[in-house]
């Protein structure tokens, strides 16, 4: 559309509709008086090549697979293999949480993706009194390397990719993955997952921190440097937008603070002493996919562009698989109600297939019962049946990218990649996204939104169907899942049971070395690996790094 | 004319959830209906709950739980409440609570429970309503 007499004839065409619609206003107004998205992007009546001026395709999309992957990071896409299919599962124990996973990958789910309850994600013994009420309640609990192993009996690991949602203790929780494939006789060439490994987004938006930022990103690089030798195949961190946007952010905000985040990881692993190339091809990342269907397929397509932009012009990468975004998606768990909660499958629905117009890697949608409890396999089956039906049946995944070229889709790509960089901007001229949290700036820009939000529910301008709008009255969802509470009970059994059997000396000599190692610089991921191999617990490693790095103090903000 | 003393409400996140979306936008609303709104921050034991209610002289301890855990927390902070000798501070729940955990909770002696999706309004009213008078 570079012909400037066809746009002219255009601007004619369009001023002559502007006439016309003057006119159709006065007698039928429209809904409302302006149209803005929810990250705060007017949104105009009609979009028309006139708002692609100096578009330049092979500039700003190129081809999939081809720098800046605005449109796909491989070359066929889905054409190749649909996404993974990974559901978000762990409740109980180690025994029931298996239970599941066996009845997932039956179901033809084809990845596994591991909830930790919250003391293992905060590095507690289920012992621990700080546990108490909390033990398998979220997510598994595991304590040991005992646990761990039951998590994963009868599933071969060298054919399943997992994912772990495991983020200040993750050197600990992937080091008893990795003890688990050598008892399996797996060698760790051959493993394929991912483990969350953010910390960052724990301190602004998520709150499972244990250690200050300082410490926290060694351990980060530390992981990124033990896999880069010793696990290939495994992606080493998944920088997370998911819960900045389910803690209130807008589209936006949620590329702008977790490229931030990416960027503050690339520098430290440059500062570690590692080269770009070298680990950048294992970054991940993860995103929510929200209401605004088309303003998400935007979002990851900005995205994928804007990272795409960092890796190269920022940091000089090299390797076009430092370049390549890829990310998974959960759909947003904040959108969910518990008002009829049936509605639920359609908004997971419309976010999934979202998230597969815009690219995603792999995907996670909700069941229809979470915003009342962790999901029932009834509902879990019907969430990953949603994939199946966006995969098998729609013809979506067909093509590549299906919504470029639309003129509404990369005006709104544009923006989105624009706004972001202005976010990142001002977070680079805060000092980077460390400062930009320990000052609160990214907590109080969520919050603000977060509250926006809300305020829109209840004055009616949001409308949320079933909560503020066609209400019925109902009974409550029944059949909901409930984690059987005795298994606090269990685990504390089973932590007795294994310091009484286990040789405590070779324990204590393993911490001992590990508490020595943490006061310097040396890789603490061997030195973690011995320990969970002697069968140190998960709080006892924790503990010995807490000696030696202190805990982290949220700063009040509220 | 005495001026008239403010509701002070102590908002909590007990155990280790770390889902404050909801607290923080209640903080939020409560403050702007007038409230004087003290936010304790993620991982409270039911011991510095009550010791920051009875430290900042609160009228209202809201606390927010989303894990599951509020079985074990909210009765717990009951049982300080009323060893404190601060009985008449009004304690409500929130977070996702099943129906059938309710009717126990309260005859602990919490005294509202709220749900996902509930209109800040309504808690404001609540608190209004229910607040004991000086």
């Amino acid at each position: 559309m570079c012909d400037p007499q066809k746009m002219a004839s255009l601007k004619e065409a369009v001023a002559k509709y502007d006439e016309k619609v003057a006119k159709v206003l006065q007698k039928i107004p429209e809904r409302k008086k302006e149209f803005v998205n929810t990250s705060g992007i007017p949104v105009k009546r009609v979009y028309t090549p006139l708002d692609m001026e100096g578009f330049d395709y092979m500039k700003q999309l190129s081809l999939p697979g081809q720098y800046p992957y605005t449109r796909a990071v491989q070359p066929t896409a889905y054409r190749g293999r649909y996404w993974t299919m990974r559901q978000y599962a762990g409740f109980g124990s180690a025994e029931e949480t298996n239970e599941r996973y066996h009845f997932l990958l039956k179901s033809g789910q084809t990845g596994l993706s591991v909830a930790f309850d919250l003391p293992t994600q905060i590095g507690f013994d289920s012992d621990h009194p700080l546990a108490q009420g909390e033990v398998g309640k979220v997510g598994v609990s595991i304590d040991s390397l005992w646990d761990m192993e039951r998590l994963f009996q009868g599933i071969p690991l060298e054919q399943v990719s997992t994912s772990m949602t495991i983020n200040s203790p993750c050197a600990v929780l992937m080091a008893m993955y990795l003890a688990v494939a050598e008892k399996q006789g797996v060698t760790f060439d051959k493993l394929r997952g991912t483990v969350q490994n953010d910390i960052l987004k724990e301190y602004s938006s998520r709150g499972t921190y244990i250690f200050p930022p300082r410490p926290s990103m060694r351990l980060i690089t530390d992981i990124f440097a033990f896999c880069t030798s010793d696990v290939p195949q495994w992606n080493t961190i998944s920088i997370s937008g998911y819960h900045i946007r389910e803690a209130g952010s807008t589209a936006v905000q949620e590329v702008a603070f977790t490229l931030a985040n990416g960027i503050a990881y690339v520098e430290a692993a440059i500062k570690a002493g590692l080269k770009v190339d070298e680990f950048g091809p294992r970054l991940s990342f993860f995103f929510n996919s929200h209401l605004d269907f088309l303003e998400e397929v935007a979002k990851f397509r900005a995205a994928r562009r804007l990272w795409a932009k960092i890796m190269k012009e920022r940091f000089g990468a090299a390797d076009p698989r430092s370049l390549m975004l890829r990310f998974h998606t959960q759909t947003a768990g904040c959108s969910l109600t518990a008002q009829q909660p049936l509605n639920n499958i359609m908004r997971t629905a419309f976010q999934a297939l979202s998230a597969v117009l815009g690219g995603t890697q792999s995907l996670h949608t909700n069941s229809y019962d979470e915003a009342l409890a962790l999901p029932s396999e009834n509902a879990v089956q019907v969430a990953l049946r949603t994939q199946q039906v966006i995969a098998y049946e729609t013809a979506v995944a067909d093509t590549v990218d299906p919504l470029a070229g639309s003129y509404y889709v990369e005006n709104l790509t544009d923006q989105v990649e624009a706004r972001a960089q202005e976010y990142i901007d001002q977070i680079d001229r805060l000092g980077g996204a460390v400062a930009a949290i320990e000052k609160g700036f990214v907590q109080k820009e969520i919050g603000a939104a977060a509250y926006r939000y809300q305020q829109e529910i209840e004055a009616g301008s949001r409308v949320v169907v079933g909560l503020n709008k066609f209400q019925v009255k109902e009974e409550r969802l029944s059949d909901l899942l409930k984690v059987d509470p005795s298994v606090g009970d269990r685990q504390v059994a089973r932590l007795k049971e294994l310091k009484s059997t286990r040789d405590n000396a070779a324990v204590q000599k393993a911490l001992a070395e590990l508490k020595q190692a943490a006061a310097g610089d040396a890789n603490l991921m061997p030195l973690i690996l011995t320990a969970v191999k002697a069968l140190a617990t998960l709080g006892e490693v924790c503990d010995t790094l807490r000696a030696v790095f202190g805990e982290y103090e949220a700063p009040a903000l509220v | 004319m005495a001026v008239e003393r403010k509701i002070r409400v102590l908002a909590a996140k007990p155990g280790l959830d770390g889902h404050d979306r909801g607290i923080k936008v209640i903080c939020a609303a409560l403050r702007d209906s007038g409230m004087e709104v003290i936010y304790t921050g993620l991982r409270q034991t039911p011991e510095q709950i009550v010791a920051a209610a009875l430290q900042e002289d609160a009228d209202v301890i809201a606390m927010s739980v989303l894990s599951g855990a509020h079985n074990y927390l909210f009765p717990r902070v009951m049982e300080l409440v009323k060893e404190k000798g601060i009985a008449d501070v009004l304690v409500m729940g929130g977070g996702i609570i099943p129906d059938e955990d309710i009717p126990a909770l309260k005859a602990a002696g919490i005294a509202a429970v709220f749900g996902p999706g509930t209109d800040t309004k309504d808690i404001i009213g609540f608190i209004q309503e229910n607040v004991r008078k000086h």
